[in-house]
């Protein structure tokens, strides 16, 4: 940690990273203290004073306007009068809600099976290798698309707990479920070397169950390599929830996320390129934040890793 | 070095090889490798058949009937779709009359009322143009800036490609694609602003308005394939025949082009092949719809919209299907051109 401190980039990276979240997560002061209006409230028969000058939030062609540089619409309306930069916080804490969760179910997942296949190597470690191969001749986008449309449609019923279509968690699960086997491999690898040394062995003798040794002998020696994906994870999750929601198989209307802005903005080219330009700029901000400092980190710890990162 | 713990395939292994003393043997051996490959691979085929049936049509949650009805559908319509599809009977019946529908390309987009494959056919072109160009620019550009980067190692120009890379990979393709059309085509009309230019009709109009889309699609990989380079040329020059290339008095271009990069180069073109199809895959839908090119993706990427399930189901299908034959195809080839078998 101290020499990813010491790496400035990644340290400005980080920062910026963290700026990010918090102003996402202030989302409803910014929009009660400063913009006075709500993501979804349309103000498009309405005006505001530009440079001294009443202005058409949206002109009767339809175009919205631009960015004012002021508390309201900061940076723009959009083609329902909506204010830009409050959709953009509130669109935001929904793609990071969205891509925290799905890194949590990938880690999860990953732990889990990867450590379950390597351990016990034998037929388990056949059937989830032979499992893991088989997703990866999925392209990620259009597995996450297939799993995000066939759930949109009707949600997803397992008795236990049941989401209907439009929740957040789904496009969350969707994500945790296509990524997870791109991380559980190379930790099944780890802890297929790991469990033939002494130390396993020792534990072995010792009389410990395999669940056991997998949890206090394997786990602790696969936490770097953890670290390392951790970032990687975060930073393709968010990119694959704005591929997901831009297509419409990822976060439904009327909740919005940065994907979903920036479709509607293509929608209305050449019109109002701002409605483009504010999320994917906030989009590439964060994903590059994710990214430097992920490098950061795997330089620090372990030079030789790297994720099959692609979408 | 734990080569086994990444998910990159390390850039120097191919298939196993296994060190054979006559021709005659490995022939033998090339016979039996073949056999086992595609053996594999109609295993593998089998099983992203049963996968995507089961993602579309035994998700828990709702009636299969009536997703696949879409939304607008009437109760007389999901009925024929129920029978049709067998969604009454036992699952594997259910599968075995999707397989049947897919096989003899009868799949109906109901919300369409239009048969999925022959779109699918009529839409190749415009995908085809772009699945092609767009590799062969991130192949060639990403083993330049990997090259560059790795011999100025720590200097500007590496610092600066690393930053055009961690951009590129950060940069969803939708919106460079956006941005790109706004300003090289609304604003400055540099280029055609959208659809698709057949290549035997007006070649510069295909080029012109293909252009863009390759860059798009390509941005990403040469991002990915850069940085890999980098990493793995470095590697390789801190290797002991390296040092001794250098030793015996070689000029550093010789060393570089001869030693380093030809090691690094075959597991790179290897690695290419095995990602064409899963780029492409992933890619054209993302694409397609911003420049309006009309292609498979294009159609995917409305379908989506829609929330129609057949069309969607059969391009998922497909794709999959594609990348496992073609990445089987660059496993065959580099095993009849890996020379540790050959010269041995």
């Amino acid at each position: 940690m101290r020499t990813v401190l010491r790496n400035r980039v990644a340290l400005a990276f980080g920062v910026l990273f963290v700026a990010i979240v918090l102003a996402c997560l202030l989302a409803p002061v910014y929009a009660k203290d400063i913009a006075h209006t709500g993501p979804n409230d349309n103000h498009i028969t309405e005006t505001v004073s530009v440079g001294g000058k009443q202005v058409d939030v949206v002109s009767p062609t339809g175009v919205p306007i631009g960015p004012t540089w002021k508390g309201r619409f900061l940076l723009g309306a959009d083609s329902n009068g909506r204010d830009v930069a409050v959709r953009l916080l509130y669109g935001g804490r929904n793609s990071l809600e969205v891509a925290a969760i799905a890194t949590s179910i990938t880690l999860v997942l990953a732990i889990a099976f990867g450590v379950l296949a390597g351990y016990t190597r034998g037929l388990t470690d056949g059937v989830l290798s032979r499992l893991f191969d088989l997703v990866w001749a999925y392209p990620a986008v259009l597995l996450g698309v297939a799993l995000g449309v066939a759930l949109a449609v009707g949600g997803i019923d397992l008795g236990l707990f049941t989401l209907r279509s439009g929740s957040l968690l789904l496009p969350a699960l969707v994500i945790g479920v296509v990524v997870f086997p791109y991380v559980a491999k190379p930790l099944r690898a780890q802890a297929l070397s790991l469990r033939e040394r002494e130390f396993v062995d020792a534990a072995r003798v010792q009389g410990l169950g395999p669940v056991r040794i997998m949890w206090s002998e394997i786990l602790p020696n696969l936490a770097s390599t953890i670290v390392v994906f951790a970032p990687l994870i975060v930073a393709n999750a968010i990119l694959l929830e704005a591929a997901l929601s831009y297509l419409g198989a990822g976060v439904q209307a009327p909740s919005s996320s940065w994907g979903t802005m920036i479709a509607d903005g293509t929608r209305l080219m050449p019109g109002a390129i701002h409605l483009v330009l504010v999320p994917g700029v906030m989009l590439v901000l964060t994903v590059l934040a994710v990214n430097v400092f992920a490098d950061a980190v795997r330089d620090a710890l372990d030079p030789k890793a790297s994720l099959r990162g692609r979408l | 070095m734990e080569a086994s713990s990444a998910p990159i395939p390390s850039l120097t292994d191919g298939p196993r090889a296994p060190r054979v003393s006559s021709a005659m043997t490995r022939q033998l051996w090339l016979v039996r490798f073949l056999a086992r490959r595609v053996a594999s691979l109609v295993a593998v085929l089998f099983a992203i058949t049963v996968l995507t049936f089961l993602i579309f049509q035994a998700i828990p949650g709702g009636d299969p009937a009536l997703r696949m009805a879409g939304r607008l559908a009437t109760p007389q319509q999901v009925h024929d779709v129920r029978v049709q599809w067998g969604f009454d009977k036992p699952i594997y019946v259910q599968y075995l009359k999707t397989m049947e529908k897919v096989l003899d390309g009868s799949v109906i987009s109901y919300s369409q009322q239009t048969n999925v494959e022959q779109e699918i056919v009529s839409d190749l072109p415009p995908t085809i143009s772009l699945a092609l160009g767009a590799g062969v620019i991130w192949l060639v550009v990403g083993v330049l800036f990997g090259l560059l980067s790795a011999t100025h190692a720590g200097g500007w120009l590496d610092r600066a490609l690393t930053v055009v890379s961690l951009t590129g990979i950060s940069m969803p393709v939708f919106f460079l694609g956006a941005i790109m059309l706004y300003w090289l085509g609304y604003q400055w009309h540099l280029l055609p602003l959208e659809g698709y230019v057949s290549l035997t009709s007006d070649p510069w109009g295909w080029f012109t308005h293909m252009l863009m889309p390759w860059v798009a699609l390509s941005v990403v990989s040469i991002g990915v394939y850069s940085r890999l380079l980098r990493a793995n040329l470095l590697d390789v020059m801190s290797e002991d025949y390296v040092r001794t290339a250098r030793a015996k008095g070689l000029s550093e271009r010789r060393v570089l082009i001869r030693h380093v990069l030809r090691n690094s180069l075959m597991g790179i073109v290897t690695l290419w092949g095995l990602d064409f199809a899963w780029v492409i895959g992933g890619g054209a839908i993302l694409v397609e719809s911003v420049f309006n090119l009309g292609g498979v993706g294009q159609y995917a990427a409305q379908s989506i919209g829609r929330l129609d399930i057949p069309p969607v189901m059969v391009v998922t299908m497909l794709v999959a299907a594609a990348v496992v034959v073609l990445s089987t195809l660059v496993d065959i080839a580099y095993a009849l051109l890996d020379p540790r078998v050959r010269l041995s």
